[in-house]
């Protein structure tokens, strides 16, 4: 539990380095911005005329019982007003929208972001942590433009007007005034340094009754199987309460500031009734002045007792923006090289991995990470991949069989580029992976999962995806060759008939099939299977062993299978075992080994062999 | 009503911290509503020239004034924000709690993220009503009275004059409060969108670098993030004018207020104090008005989330134990029947499905007249393709749906009837797919040992942590998990989950198996749970299985015919019925669909090795 989840940055109130930053992305709509600050000093400046006018009335008009003139004052008095009101809403409006634009700007950025990051970095953060990049903590920095925090610089600025009002009405009066302002940043200090402790706290809190609430709501079953229901209860209920009793903690500031912030408030009444009552007797204050003063401290606390809701705001702004930037600041590990060397479209794919060492991390992650042991040097044990060898040469068919965990699906995560070799090369046609274009590489292969992964659309699309060179034809002509074109044809809208979503409505042998024609419109050079015909029952499995024929037909296929019997045709099999390549040849070859290839047969046709002792005739009967 | 009252009940738990703290709402703002007025006499005073030892009256009841509300205020605060804290606790214990009671289906109707949502962002709308929102309200509600009142009392007509604008607040509170709403909501539509784009792509994010897709999701994202963008315009285009015109109707307030009543001063109907009284009073009153508002806001949102709340609340468990009173195997109450629950030695483990028909919410039957008997002790194993109804027949013995009664049995009771604890106590239940906590891997193993061994009775010797320990390695060394363990760096204390290592999905069934096996089952069911498993390894487990499940009833689902011929009786099941029974030899010469399966599996190789 020691090491420190993106989730759990809770961010400083303010910090200079990322609100730079976050400025930078308001640089290029500095235009509407300054019409924004415009009209925010225009609506201070109405603000403050407000009680001026009243002054006015009162020495010139009520206080010396003339009427005339009050006309004149009444209708300033309302076209301020009516200005005031238009440069508020000038402003806000401005200011929301470009908090939106900005928020698609980043969000741009982030998702951008992530199409370039390297699968390592998606090992490391499982989806819903990156969805909340980009919708949550995105939509969390809005808060900075809808609910105010960005009219601080307005507040700032009615707090200096008024302050500037005062001073000019009369100076000695303003400075009385203004020796409650000591106490004000004492109390407002106070409640800063408090709240943002016990902010985090309860923030700490509430991640963990989230990730306990998700844990425990998928795990339903498996809770109630077990009857781990009291016990569960019993954790749940500890964390619910230190979160209560966090929020409580907190409440007490909260309670403390505004009132606080109230009673100096009347002190400051209290002075001006007392020093300006007294000015008033000698003559040297008028009435209205005093109205005015009175009128000009109610508002120029409001901004400031409003400051506790924004302070919040700000400080998840922060925390937000601090994961955004970290996500962004992700260096993007495989990139396609600065000058990239052209294959000529006459090189037919040969493939060699050449002493090649391979490990996901440099040390585990988590709580695991040794922090007082070498990054860079990797244990034996943290190999994947240990100084494998071997080539496959164009139109060849190579199999890749061995136990779980025994790095096939590595092999294949290198050659496609997901991930850089850790010691070694591979090569294409003699030229090192890295020094080729990323996505010319990558055009190389198809490559058909286990987990088909379908996208929301039609079913044509989940064939040419983006690929704008798969016309019609093309995409039909695929899917006839791997036999998925009878169930797509029964489908109510045929290639047009809408996929659901993650395919829930196709099977899993249709959504194989899908996969298939996909690969096959692609038109790839090699073709790469990861497993791709493991997940079905046997019906469906002789449809798709099929459609797999016409898929490899005349190209280089590398294809990884639990069942030996998949891949006993192919031109050369490879025997990965803990990660070193233990034997390669053909099937029959292999067999005459008698080495793990013999016992990986062996394990698997035991059972055949004896049914055949004990059944052989109706076995034979069928054989061909 | 009810939905109301179930909100009632909670709160008058804290009765008397509500009334204590509404009392220090009338106090505080009794006493602030009083600073206006004085203000007023102050101001009327210095015109008909008082001694300055008066002034010093007028300030420094000002400043207790403001003292007593603030100290008041402070109380109001801590004391019903605390309250509805406590509130808030209650609820989200209860909300889990009866999570806990729901079966499988209703989670498997439910998404994740919804039900998450209820218990933070719905039950904090909830706090937020039963906590500020009453607070602000009764505070606004006992200003606007008082002040009014005042206001009145000062000078009747000017106070209508001066409340002449209060309609059009009202009126503009409506009508942007359901354009906002409406435009608010189209936003979170468009956001679900959004993120729905944004999940398929991260997901996939293999097949979108392998077939080179990033432009085109990249232009799929923006799309959908242009959508948004445009209806957020929409709503900031309105947005940005509810404030504005707030202050500008109140403006126009102050503004009849000062022309009518600077003639009133003039003419000596009114004096100067009360006027400048009044003008206070009126600025006193804008708070009020905006804040009622805000309130109606939070109690809408309060009620739709405390009904979104209910909605899971009142879902009555499908599946619970049957009352007491007939219950046919214990006469104790629930609460003690859980305590003892340990005593799963009273099952013996015969199993009996009578003429069993069970179909999902009244859909299409998904098992069809379903009989078996299968004697304690017995290896039952079940074999047919994908959907014929296998997972479904064993999910019914450990209740995770509900059996229609009468048609199964444990040592001839209805499941049913049988308390829920007792039944589950006795099953090690292995599913397809296994659940794994972030903790370590040792408590993963023992998930369900440590239930058992918190549910003893309350007087049962101490548990040696040694002798628990003893248990995890002996059931992980049966799955097979112990090689795995020696690998990873801090052995059984390894995390796994998301904070801790990843296993990969053989593991992770070894390791469901294992916390089946360690708390010693009556009756152990493996559905599917080798499929990830490879061969050699599988074989390795079902050797050591075999000794362990001598003395238990045991069902194994499996789709490889290795995995289930040496069981004693094999099932084959096939759109919901039984269509064969028998021992593998007898299967094979009956040469009916478990040949054939059997046939077809050696075809296929046989075809390949040609």
């Amino acid at each position: 539990m020691s090491a420190l989840h993106d989730d759990e940055i809770l961010g400083k109130a303010y910090d200079a380095r990322l609100m730079r930053r976050l400025l930078g992305y308001l640089w290029p709509y500095w235009r509407p911005v300054a019409i924004a600050f415009i009209a925010i000093v225009a609506g201070s400046v109405a603000q403050l005329a407000q009680p001026y006018l009243i002054k006015v009335a009162i020495d010139r008009h009520i206080g010396a019982g003339r009427l005339e003139g009050l006309d004149r004052l009444a209708a300033i008095y309302l076209g301020i007003l009516v200005a005031s009101f238009a440069a508020d809403y000038v402003q806000t409006w401005i200011l929301q929208l470009t908090g939106q634009r900005i928020m698609f700007d980043l969000r741009m950025a982030i998702y951008g972001h992530l199409q370039r990051l390297d699968l390592k970095y998606y090992d490391r953060n499982p989806v819903g942590r990156l969805m909340t990049r980009v919708t949550s903590d995105v939509d969390v920095l809005n808060d900075l433009f809808t609910s105010g925090v960005v009219t601080v610089f307005g507040d700032v600025f009615t707090l200096l007007g008024i302050m500037g009002v005062m001073l000019w009405m009369n100076w000695r009066l303003a400075l009385v005034a203004f020796s409650v302002l000591p106490l004000i940043v004492l109390v407002t200090q106070w409640f800063r340094r408090n709240v943002r402790d016990s902010y985090r706290v309860v923030r700490g809190w509430i991640a963990r009754i989230n990730a306990f609430l998700q844990e425990n709501i998928t795990g339903m079953a498996t809770v109630q199987l077990f009857r781990r229901e009291a016990l569960n209860y019993g954790r749940f209920d500890e964390i619910d309460r230190k979160h209560r009793d966090a929020n409580i903690d907190s409440i007490f500031y909260y309670s403390v500031f505004y009132p606080a912030i109230e009673v100096v408030s009347s002190l400051a009444s209290a002075l001006i009734i007392w020093y300006g009552g007294g000015n008033v007797l000698r003559n040297t204050l008028s009435i209205g002045v005093l109205v005015a003063f009175l009128q000009y401290s109610v508002r120029f606390f409001r901004p400031i007792s409003d400051m506790s809701e924004k302070f919040n705001v700000l400080q998840s702004a922060m925390a937000s923006s601090e994961r955004i930037f970290k996500l962004l600041d992700e260096p993007v590990a495989i990139e396609s090289p600065a000058r990239p060397i052209h294959r000529s479209s006459q090189a037919m794919g040969h493939i060699v991995f050449d002493h090649v060492w391979f490990g996901y991390s440099t040390k585990p992650p988590g709580d695991l990470r040794d922090l007082s042991g070498s990054h860079d040097e990797l244990d034996d044990a943290d190999y994947v991949l240990k100084d494998v060898s071997f080539e496959v040469r164009p139109g060849q068919r190579v199999g890749i069989v061995g136990a779980t965990g025994a790095g096939k699906t590595s092999l294949i995560n290198l050659l496609m580029r997901f991930y850089d070799v850790t010691r070694g090369r591979i090569t294409i046609d003699g030229v090192d992976l890295r020094d080729l274009d990323l996505a010319g590489l990558r055009g190389l292969f198809s490559l058909v999962l286990q987990d088909v992964h379908l996208f929301s659309g039609t079913i044509a699309e989940n064939i040419s995806l983006g690929n704008s060179a798969i016309d019609d034809t093309r995409l039909r002509r695929a899917a006839r060759a791997v036999h998925a074109d009878v169930f797509i044809e029964r489908l109510p809208a045929g290639y047009a008939s809408p996929v659901a979503e993650r395919g829930s409505t196709l099977s899993m042998g249709q959504k194989q099939l899908l996969s298939f024609a996909r690969a096959l419109a692609f038109d790839p050079r090699v073709l790469i299977l990861d497993e791709a015909t493991s997940s079905v029952d046997t019906e469906t499995e002789l449809l798709i062993r099929d459609a797999l024929h016409a898929l490899m037909a005349g190209r280089t296929t590398i294809a990884i299978a639990h069942r030996l019997s998949t891949i006993q045709d192919m031109d050369k099999i490879l025997v990965l075992h803990k990660g070193r390549l233990r034997e390669s040849g053909t099937h029959q070859e292999l067999l005459a080994a008698r080495g793990i290839y013999f016992k990986l047969f062996e394990l698997q046709y035991k059972n055949r062999e004896a049914q055949e002792r004990q059944d052989g005739q109706e076995v034979g009967s069928v054989r061909l | 009503m009810s939905s109301f009252r179930r909100l009632l009940g909670y709160a008058l738990h804290y009765r008397r911290d509500f009334l204590l703290g509404l009392g220090c709402v009338i106090v505080s703002r009794g006493v602030a509503v009083a600073g206006p007025w004085v203000l007023g006499y102050a101001i009327d005073d210095l015109k008909a020239d008082v001694t300055r030892a008066k002034l010093i009256d007028y300030g420094g009841l000002l400043l207790a004034i403001g003292v007593v509300s603030g100290v008041f205020l402070f109380l109001q605060r801590r004391i019903l924000t605390g309250a509805s804290r406590h509130i808030e606790y209650d609820m989200r214990n209860d909300f889990f709690a009866h999570l806990q009671t729901l079966p499988l289906g209703f989670f498997q109707t439910r998404r994740t993220g919804d039900l998450m949502s209820r218990a933070t962002n719905d039950l904090n709308a909830v706090r937020m009503m039963i906590g500020p929102a009453v607070m602000y309200s009764t505070s606004t509600l006992l200003t606007l009275v008082v002040a009014l009142t005042l206001m009145i009392s000062i000078d009747a007509r000017l106070t209508l004059l001066a409340l002449i604008p209060l309609p059009f607040v009202s009126i503009s509170v409506k009508y942007f409060g359901s354009a906002i709403h409406e435009r608010f909501e189209q936003i979170q539509a468009q956001l679900s969108d959004l993120s729905a784009v944004v999940q398929e792509a991260l997901s996939g994010v293999r097949v979108v670098r392998a077939y080179r897709q990033e432009a085109h999701e990249l232009e799929r994202f923006r799309e959908s993030n242009a959508e948004y963008l445009r209806r957020n315009r929409r709503l900031v285009m309105i947005q940005g004018l509810f404030f504005p015109s707030m202050s500008f109707f109140l403006g126009l307030g102050a503004l009849i207020a000062l022309w009518f009543g600077s003639r009133d001063v003039i003419n000596g109907r009114l004096s100067l104090g009360k006027f400048v009284a009044f003008n206070s009073y009126l600025t006193m009153l804008s708070w009020p008005v905006i804040a009622f508002g805000w309130v109606t806001n939070m109690l809408q949102r309060g009620m739709a989330s405390w009904k979104r709340m209910l909605d899971v609340l009142d879902t009555v468990p499908a599946i619970r134990d049957t009352e007491p009173q007939t219950d046919p195997r214990t006469q104790r109450e629930p609460r003690t029947q859980i305590r003892n629950a340990s005593a799963t030695s009273t099952i013996r483990g015969t199993i009996e499905f009578r003429d069993l028909v069970f179909s999902y919410d009244g859909g299409e039957a998904v098992l069809n007249h379903v009989s078996v008997t299968i004697e304690a002790g017995q290896t039952i194993a079940l074999v047919g393709v994908t959907g014929s109804g296998k997972s479904t027949l064993i999910s019914l013995l450990a209740r995770l749906h509900d059996p229609p009664p009468g048609t199964v049995f444990i040592d001839g009771v209805d499941v049913r009837d049988i308390p829920l604890a007792v039944l589950r106590g006795a099953i090690g239940f292995v599913p397809q797919e296994p659940f794994l906590f972030s903790d370590t891997l040792a408590d993963n193993v023992a998930f369900g040992l440590d239930a058992q061994l918190a549910l003893r009775p309350p007087d049962s010797p101490a548990i040696d942590p040694r002798a628990r320990m003893d248990r995890i390695v002996a059931a992980a060394a049966v799955a097979r998990l112990d090689k795995d363990v020696a690998d990873f760096p801090k052995a059984y204390d390894t995390m796994v989950g998301e904070r801790g290592i990843t296993l990969s999905g053989g593991q992770k069934q070894r390791t469901a198996i294992a916390r089946a096996i360690v708390i010693d089952p009556t009756i152990l069911i493996l559905d599917d749970a080798l499929s990830a498993v490879d061969t050699y390894t599988e074989e390795e487990i079902l050797s050591r299985l075999r000794g362990v499940m001598r003395q238990r009833t045991s069902l194994i689902v499996s789709h490889r015919i290795s995995t289930v011929r040496d069981a004693d009786q094999i099932l084959v099941i096939d759109e919901g019925r039984i269509v064969e029974r028998g021992t593998h030899d007898a299967l094979i010469r009956h040469n009916g669909l478990y040949a054939a399966l059997h046939r077809k599996q050696l075809l296929e190789e046989e075809l390949a090795a040609s």
